[in-house]
């Protein structure tokens, strides 16, 4: 049976997904400023200024989610993992592509880095989404 | 807070990802790869038509079709639509996103595209923020609330409440969704008359 009992859902959480969709915004506007910038060469302070803010956001986030207590870990890192793993065939993709297209120097080490957030990034919103609905509370109670 | 409860005749088995699916991904990812190391005129155009095509005409039947249906359907009639229809996109869109932009970008450069100079490349420009919204959208949104929704209604009894909320996204984004899918075409129509 579906119920519409509030489980654990009505517990506050820090705005742990909401920050990482925040970096996730800021990466894609890098590679957004990167590629409307072709064929001359990017505007790397600009591309450096986001990549930094997106990763203090991220860095951000897993000072939070540290910081969490009763929270749904063994879930946490179950969903992360396979994320991560499935994004990592995407990654892989696109540095190929990049690699394939002679894309060399800063700007490969931008996009690397850009790619890496993000791969710290998504695989921990959607942890994070699917343990903070998990009941903690031990059985029975 | 007074619960709602639903009977369920018989509750589908939940996969969160259908294994089975996996092996055609992987034929249609290695492809990719061949298509883009082969960087040649038609596997590249193969590629992003048919990526792009699936893709956009999905959102916009899911979006203009399927979920104005859903939004009128019981919850639990929703549960159970969602328990069998959602680990299918969960292969299905990021597959179709995959191989239309790699393949999409790697054609633009076969063709010349990026080195059209402005003000013509704003045409390129706004496909790139047309994308940028979508993956925003898909990946910070969407995935997010597709996956938690598949991890409750595995549970021995899943919380309509959270289900109802989660599943409240699909509704909100649907028309963002749709514009964006829409400028696609006329954008991508623009750029092939080049």
């Amino acid at each position: 049976m579906v119920t519409g009992t509030v489980n654990g859902t009505a517990r506050k959480l820090p705005p742990i997904a909401e920050i990482a969709v925040a970096a996730l915004a800021l990466i894609v506007v890098g590679g957004i400023t990167l590629a409307s910038r072709l064929p001359h060469p990017a505007p790397l302070p600009v591309l450096i200024a986001l990549l930094a803010a997106a990763a203090g956001l991220v860095l951000a986030d897993v000072v939070l989610l540290a910081r969490l207590r009763d929270f749904a870990w063994p879930l946490f890192f179950t969903v992360a993992k396979w994320t991560l793993l499935a994004y990592a065939v995407m990654y892989g993709i696109l540095e190929f592509t990049f690699i394939y297209d002679h894309v060399t120097g800063s700007t490969l080490a931008v996009l690397t880095l850009m790619l890496t957030v993000f791969s710290v990034d998504v695989p921990l919103l959607f942890g994070f989404s699917v343990a903070k609905y998990a009941d903690t509370r031990p059985a029975g109670g | 807070m007074a619960d709602v409860l639903v009977e369920t005749p018989s509750r589908p088995k939940i996969q969160i990802v259908p294994v089975r699916g996996l092996p055609i991904v992987a034929v249609v990812l290695a492809g990719l790869v061949a298509t883009i190391a082969s960087n040649k005129l038609w596997p590249l155009e193969f590629y992003h038509v048919v990526g792009g095509g699936i893709w956009t005409a999905l959102d916009l039947f899911l979006g203009l079709v399927i979920g104005p249906i859903l939004a009128k359907m019981s919850l639990q009639a929703r549960a159970e639509f969602s328990a069998r229809f959602m680990p299918k996109m969960l292969l299905i869109m990021p597959t179709l996103v995959t191989m239309t932009l790699a393949s999409g970008w790697q054609l633009a450069r076969l063709v010349g595209n990026l080195e059209v100079g402005y003000p013509k490349h704003w045409w390129l420009t706004a496909s790139f923020i047309v994308v940028g919204v979508m993956t925003v959208i898909a990946i910070g949104l969407l995935e997010p609330a597709n996956i938690a929704v598949l991890f409750e209604m595995r549970k021995p009894e899943p919380n309509g409440e959270v289900i109802a909320k989660l599943m409240r996204r699909f509704v909100y984004t649907a028309g963002v969704t749709g514009v964006m899918q829409i400028a696609t075409l006329v954008i991508m129509t623009r750029l092939s008359s080049w």
